[in-house]
C-alpha cells in the first residue's frame, strides 16, 4: 500500500505538492491555534501590571495558585459544573422522549418531527433575545405567568438566575438533541425490538432491555460532546445575566472574558483559559477511549 | 501494438521480496498470461509494467523505449482492474470517454471513438446507465471498453474475470479471445486459474514467490514442466509425484519405492549419472496412470475412494508407505471396490522426472 | 388464536386509547417547544403598549409590521444580515476548500512527516476556540483587522475537523480509481476535481452546511472583534438591537425573526445534509 509512485522526480513533486496542500491550513492553525495556546502558558507564568505598558512580570506558579485557590474561580468552576449538570442530562432525556414518540411511523409525524427540530434553527443569540424579553421583569410574558411582576426579575434573582439560563439553554439545543437521538434510534435495528415483543416483553421492557442499552452509545456521545459544548458557555450568559447576581452565572468562559475585556487581565484569564482545555481535554481522551472500545463490539 | 521486454526486473517492499531477477519478453500481438498462486508476484509484475510501481532493479521497454523513468500516463497501456475502477458517479459514456477527455481528443473523434468501442462490445443500449445500474458481466464489458478506447500499445489486464460467477466467465474468456484476436492486441493478462491461462494464452509464464518458473505455450508447460511446482501447478487433478532413492539395478539405473524398482530409461538415467544425483521424485498424470486389468501392473496399491464425475472417474490409492495418487480413466472402465488392492501402470513415456533436492525436471 | 377473539377487541380498545395519548402528549409537547417562537412572532406585530398590557395578547389582532422596517433600518438589522452573510459564507467556502486540499494530501500523496502533520491537525481540535479567543483578539488587533470581515473570517478558516472528515471519506475512494486515473493521464488537480470530490460529496456537503451552521451563530469573536455596524454580525447585532430598542419590544422581536429567516430557508433547503453534518460535526462538539 506503500508504495503508490512512481519515477523518483514523480515522488519528489508529490511530496512538494502534499506540503503545499497542507501548508495553508497549518500556517492559520499556528497562527490561530498554538501561538495563542502556548502564550497562554506563558501568560500564566507572568503577572499582567495594573496598568498598561508596564512589563509583565515573572511569577512562576504564584499567579496559578492565586486564581486556582481564589473563592471567584471556584465559584465559578462551580457555577459552569452545574450549568452543565443543569442543561445537558435533562436535554438528552427530553431529545430522547421526543424522538422516541416521534418513532412510529404514524401519521402526520412529518409535522411533529419538524417543530421538534425546529430550534436548531434558533441561535443561542436568537434564544437568549426572546427568552430575555420574555423574562423582563416588568412586561415579560413568563414574568407575568409566574406571577412575579414588579418582584426582583428571574435573571436577577441568585436563586433562579442559572435555572433561566439553563432553561433557555435547554430549550436551544433540543432541535439538536432530537436529531442525534432521532438518528441512534434509526441505528436500533428493528428486528431487535421485534425479536423481543415475540418474546412477549412489554413496552416498557423492551425500551429500558433492548432500545436503551442499544443506544448507549449515542447517549454516551452526546453526554460527553454536550457538556464539552456546555462547558464553553458564552452567548447566553452574555445576553440574560452578565454573569450576575453576585457571580451566580459567571461561568468560566464568560470570567475569562470580564478578566480581559473588563479588567485586562491576560494572565489571570490565561491560567481559567488553561484550566477550561485541561476539562475539555479530559472529556475529549474519555469519548476517544469509548469511541475505541465500541470499535471493538462492533457487529 | 507493442512488445514488452522485461531485463534483469526485481521489487523489493521494505523487507519482502516481491519479484526477482524477472527476465520476460512479450512479442508484440501475443497474449501472454502470468499465472500463478496469490502472493507470487504477477500483479507486482503487470503494476511495474503499467507504471504504477517502480522496479527496485533491472529494465522494462515497450517496444524499443526503456519507461522505467516515464510516468503511467505517458507508457500508453491500458489497464482493466479486478475490481473494473469504473467511476460510479460517471455514466458508462463519461467513463468509456474518461481516457480520451484526459488527452484531450477532440469531442467529434470522442464521440466516434466511444461508439466504436460500445458496438464492439455490445455496450451501447446501455451508454445513459452508471455502473450501479450493470450487472457484473456489463460492468466488465465497460472497463473493457474503457481501455479499448485508447487504441493503446498494449493492454495490461489484472484478474478482470475473477469476479464473475463461473458460467460468464467461460462465455466472457471466449469474448475475449476473440476481441484479441481482431484488435491484434499485445496483452499481458494476469490470473491465478489455470483454466483461463490454458485457454487463453498464447505462451503461460509461471511465477511462484516472485520468481519466473517457466514460460511456454500451454502444451508445453503441460507436457514439460520444468519443474516440480509447475508440475503441481498446472493439470486438475494434479499430477502424481512420487518420492524414492536412485539404485543400480539389473538393467541399470532403477528407482526404489518401497518393494518396488522403477526402471529409470536411459536418457534420463545418464543425465541422473552425470549430476550424481541419489534421490528422485517421479511424476505421472492421472490421466496416464492406469488401473491394470488383470493385476499385472507394477505398483501395488489400495482403493480409498472413486469420485464419479460423469465423463470420467477418480481412482483415489494408496501406496504402501501412505503416498497418495490419483487415477483418471474414463467412465466407461469398471471402478474398483474401495479398499480393494490394485496394481497400477504408466506407461515409461509418459513419467516425469525432477531432481529429489531442488525438483527441477530432470532429463528430457 | 381463535379462542382470543373477544379478548382481541378489548386490546384493540385499549391500542386505540393509546395512540390517542400518546397523539395528545406531541402534540402538547409540540405546543411547549413552539410556544418560543410563536410568541417571538406575535410579540413583533403588536405595539409595545399591547405586548405590556395585561392580560397580555396572544394574537395579533392589529398586525404592526412598521416594527420590521425599523429593526432593518434604524436598527442595522440588514446590514448586520448582509455582514453575517458574507461572513458565513466566507468561512463555508475556505473551510471546504481548505480542508478538501488538506485531505487530499493526507489521503493520497506521501511525504515524509505525513503522519505528524495530521496528528498536528488533530491536535487542533482538542483547543477550543474559547480557550485562545484573547490572544487572537490581540492578534487581530496588531493585524489592524478589528471591525473588519477578515478579522472575523481568518481564524476560522482552517479546520482540523474538516480535514479529518474528508479524508476518511477519500480514503473509501478505492486505490483502483486512482490508478485507473493515473494511467489515463489524469493528474492529481483533476483527479482530485472530477473523481475525488464527486465520491465525497456527501461529505463535502455536510461539512458545507455544519460549517455555515456554526459560523452563523457565532457571538463570542464577532462581539470582541467588532465594535460597530460596519462588521457587526447579526448574532451581536441582536444584543445591539435589544439595548438600543428597550421601549420597543416588539422591534426587537422583529430583529429576532429577521435573523432567523435565513437559518430557516437554509434548513428547509438542506435538511439532509443538515442531519449528516450535525451528527458527523457534533463529532467535535
Amino acid at each position: 500500500m506503500s508504495e503508490h509512485v512512481r519515477a523518483p522526480g514523480r515522488r519528489a513533486k508529490d511530496a512538494l505538492l502534499g506540503y503545499a496542500l497542507v501548508a495553508p491550513s497549518l500556517v492559520l492553525f499556528g497562527v490561530f491555534v498554538f501561538y495563542p495556546f502556548g502564550k497562554n502558558f506563558w501568560l500564566a507564568l507572568h503577572r499582567t501590571p495594573p496598568f498598561p505598558g508596564l512589563p509583565k512580570k515573572y511569577v512562576g506558579l504564584d499567579q496559578v495558585g492565586d486564581v486556582l485557590s481564589s473563592p471567584e474561580f471556584q465559584k465559578s468552576l462551580k457555577v459552569t459544573v452545574l450549568f452543565v449538570l443543569y442543561t445537558v442530562p435533562t436535554g438528552i432525556v427530553l431529545g430522547l422522549l421526543l424522538a422516541v414518540l416521534a418513532h412510529r411511523q404514524l401519521k402526520g409525524m412529518t409535522v411533529y418531527r419538524t417543530i421538534f427540530s425546529s430550534t436548531v434553527a434558533t441561535s443561542v443569540a436568537a434564544a437568549s433575545v426572546i427568552f430575555f424579553t420574555l423574562l423582563n421583569p416588568q412586561v415579560g410574558l413568563f414574568t407575568y405567568w409566574l406571577g412575579r411582576s414588579g418582584d426582583l426579575g428571574v435573571l436577577e434573582d441568585p436563586t433562579t438566575a442559572l435555572i433561566a439560563v439553563s432553561i433557555t439553554t435547554i430549550w436551544q439545543t433540543l432541535g439538536l438533541s432530537f436529531i442525534l437521538m432521532s438518528a441512534g434510534l434509526q441505528g436500533v435495528p428493528d428486528d431487535l425490538e421485534e425479536a423481543a415483543a415475540v418474546d412477549g416483553a412489554s413496552a416498557p421492557r423492551r425500551f429500558w432491555h433492548v432500545t436503551l442499552p442499544m443506544l448507549s452509545p449515542t447517549l454516551f456521545f452526546a453526554a460527553v460532546v454536550g457538556s464539552i459544548t456546555a462547558f464553553q458557555a458564552f452567548g447566553q450568559i452574555d445576553l440574560l445575566t452578565e454573569g450576575g447576581p453576585n457571580n451566580e452565572t459567571n461561568v468560566l468562559v464568560y470570567s475569562v472574558y470580564k478578566d480581559v475585556f473588563r479588567y485586562g487581565n491576560d494572565g489571570v484569564a490565561a491560567v481559567k483559559a488553561i484550566a477550561l482545555f485541561f476539562i475539555v481535554l479530559i472529556l475529549t481522551v474519555v469519548q476517544l477511549r469509548f469511541a475505541e472500545r465500541r470499535v471493538s463490539y462492533a457487529r | 501494438m507493442s512488445s514488452i521486454t522485461l531485463t534483469g526486473v526485481g521489487k523489493t517492499f521494505d523487507q519482502t521480496v516481491a519479484v526477482v531477477d524477472l527476465d520476460l519478453a512479450v512479442e508484440d500481438r501475443e497474449l501472454l498470461v502470468l499465472l500463478g498462486p496469490s502472493g507470487c508476484g504477477k500483479s507486482t509484475v503487470l503494476r511495474m509494467i503499467a507504471g504504477l510501481e517502480q522496479p527496485t532493479a533491472g529494465e522494462i521497454r515497450i517496444g524499443d523505449r526503456v519507461v522505467n523513468d516515464v510516468e503511467p500516463k505517458d507508457r500508453d497501456l491500458a489497464m482493466v482492474f479486478q475490481s473494473y475502477a469504473l467511476y460510479p458517479h460517471m455514466t458508462v459514456r463519461a467513463n468509456i470517454e474518461f481516457p480520451l477527455r484526459a488527452r484531450k481528443v477532440p469531442k467529434e473523434q470522442r464521440v466516434a471513438q466511444v461508439h466504436e468501442a460500445a458496438d464492439m462490445l455490445g455496450l451501447t443500449e446501455l451508454l445513459d446507465r452508471k455502473p450501479a445500474q450493470l450487472s457484473g458481466g456489463q460492468r466488465q464489458r465497460v472497463a473493457l471498453a474503457r481501455a479499448v478506447v485508447r487504441r493503446p500499445l498494449a493492454f495490461l489486464m489484472d484478474e478482470p474475470l475473477s469476479n464473475l460467477d463461473a458460467k460468464l466467465r467461460a462465455a466472457t474468456r471466449v469474448e475475449l479471445v476473440d476481441l484479441q484476436r481482431r484488435l491484434q492486441a499485445t496483452v499481458v493478462y494476469v490470473t491465478h486459474d489455470q483454466v483461463e491461462a490454458m485457454t487463453m494464452g498464447h505462451r503461460i509464464a509461471i511465477l511462484d514467490r516472485g520468481l519466473l518458473q517457466q514460460v511456454g505455450s500451454p502444451q508445453d508447460v503441460y507436457d514439460r514442466p520444468a519443474n516440480l511446482f509447475v508440475a503441481r501447478f498446472i493439470g486438475t487433478p494434479p499430477m502424481n509425484t512420487v518420492r524414492g532413492d536412485v539404485e543400480r539395478g539389473d538393467g541399470g539405473l532403477g528407482l526404489r519405492v518401497d518393494a518396488v524398482l522403477l526402471p529409470i530409461p536411459a536418457a534420463t538415467a545418464s543425465a541422473v549419472e552425470a549430476s550424481g544425483l541419489t534421490e528422485l521424485v517421479v511424476g505421472v498424470r492421472p490421466e496416464h496412470l492406469e488401473v491394470a486389468p488383470d493385476g499385472a501392473g507394477v505398483l501395488p496399491a489400495t482403493v480409498e475412494l472413486v469420485e464419479h464425475l460423469g465423463h470420467e472417474q477418480h481412482v483415489v490409492c494408496r501406496l504402501p508407505d501412505g503416498q497418495l495418487v490419483t487415477v483418471r480413466q474414463g467412465s466407461h472402465l469398471p471402478a474398483p471396490a474401495a479398499r480393494s488392492s490394485v496394481r497400477l501402470v504408466a506407461p515409461t513415456e509418459h513419467l516425469h522426472w525432477f531432481d529429489g533436492a531442488t525438483g527441477a525436471r530432470v532429463g528430457s | 388464536m381463535r379462542a382470543e377473539r373477544p379478548a382481541g377487541v378489548a386490546e384493540r380498545r385499549r391500542r386505540r386509547l393509546r395512540l390517542a395519548g400518546r397523539y395528545l402528549l406531541m402534540t402538547g409537547l409540540a405546543l411547549v417547544v413552539l410556544f418560543p417562537i410563536y410568541i417571538t412572532v406575535v410579540n413583533s406585530l403588536l405595539r409595545p403598549d399591547q405586548i405590556a398590557a395585561r392580560p397580555p395578547s396572544l394574537f395579533p389582532t392589529d398586525p404592526q409590521w412598521s416594527s420590521y422596517r425599523i429593526a432593518w433600518t434604524d436598527g442595522h438589522m440588514g446590514r448586520y444580515l448582509l455582514n453575517s452573510a458574507i461572513v458565513t459564507t466566507a468561512i463555508m467556502v475556505g473551510q471546504v476548500v481548505l480542508a478538501i486540499l488538506a485531505a487530499y494530501a493526507f489521503a493520497f500523496l506521501e511525504f515524509p512527516g505525513r503522519g505528524v502533520l495530521f496528528v498536528v491537525f488533530l491536535a487542533t481540535m482538542m483547543v477550543p476556540f474559547e480557550v485562545v479567543f484573547f490572544t487572537n483578539y490581540h492578534t487581530i488587533a496588531d493585524l489592524g483587522l478589528l471591525d473588519t470581515y477578515g478579522g472575523l473570517i481568518l481564524p476560522f478558516l482552517a479546520t482540523g475537523f474538516g480535514a479529518f472528515l474528508l479524508r476518511q471519506a477519500f480514503l473509501t475512494v478505492p486505490r483502483d480509481l486512482r490508478d485507473a486515473a493515473a494511467l489515463d493521464g489524469y493528474g492529481h488537480f483533476r483527479f482530485l476535481w472530477h473523481v475525488a470530490v464527486p465520491l465525497a460529496r456527501p461529505t463535502v456537503a455536510a461539512l458545507g452546511v455544519f460549517a455555515f451552521l456554526s459560523a452563523w451563530g457565532q457571538y463570542l469573536w464577532p462581539l470582541v472583534a467588532t465594535n460597530d455596524e460596519h462588521a457587526r454580525t447579526v448574532q451581536v447585532g441582536l444584543r445591539q438591537l435589544r439595548d438600543t430598542s428597550l421601549d420597543n419590544i416588539n422591534v426587537t422581536f422583529a430583529g429576532v425573526v429577521l435573523a432567523s429567516i435565513p437559518l430557516v430557508l437554509l434548513l428547509l433547503v438542506f435538511q439532509r445534509q443538515l442531519v449528516r453534518g450535525l451528527t458527523a460535526g457534533a463529532v467535535k462538539g
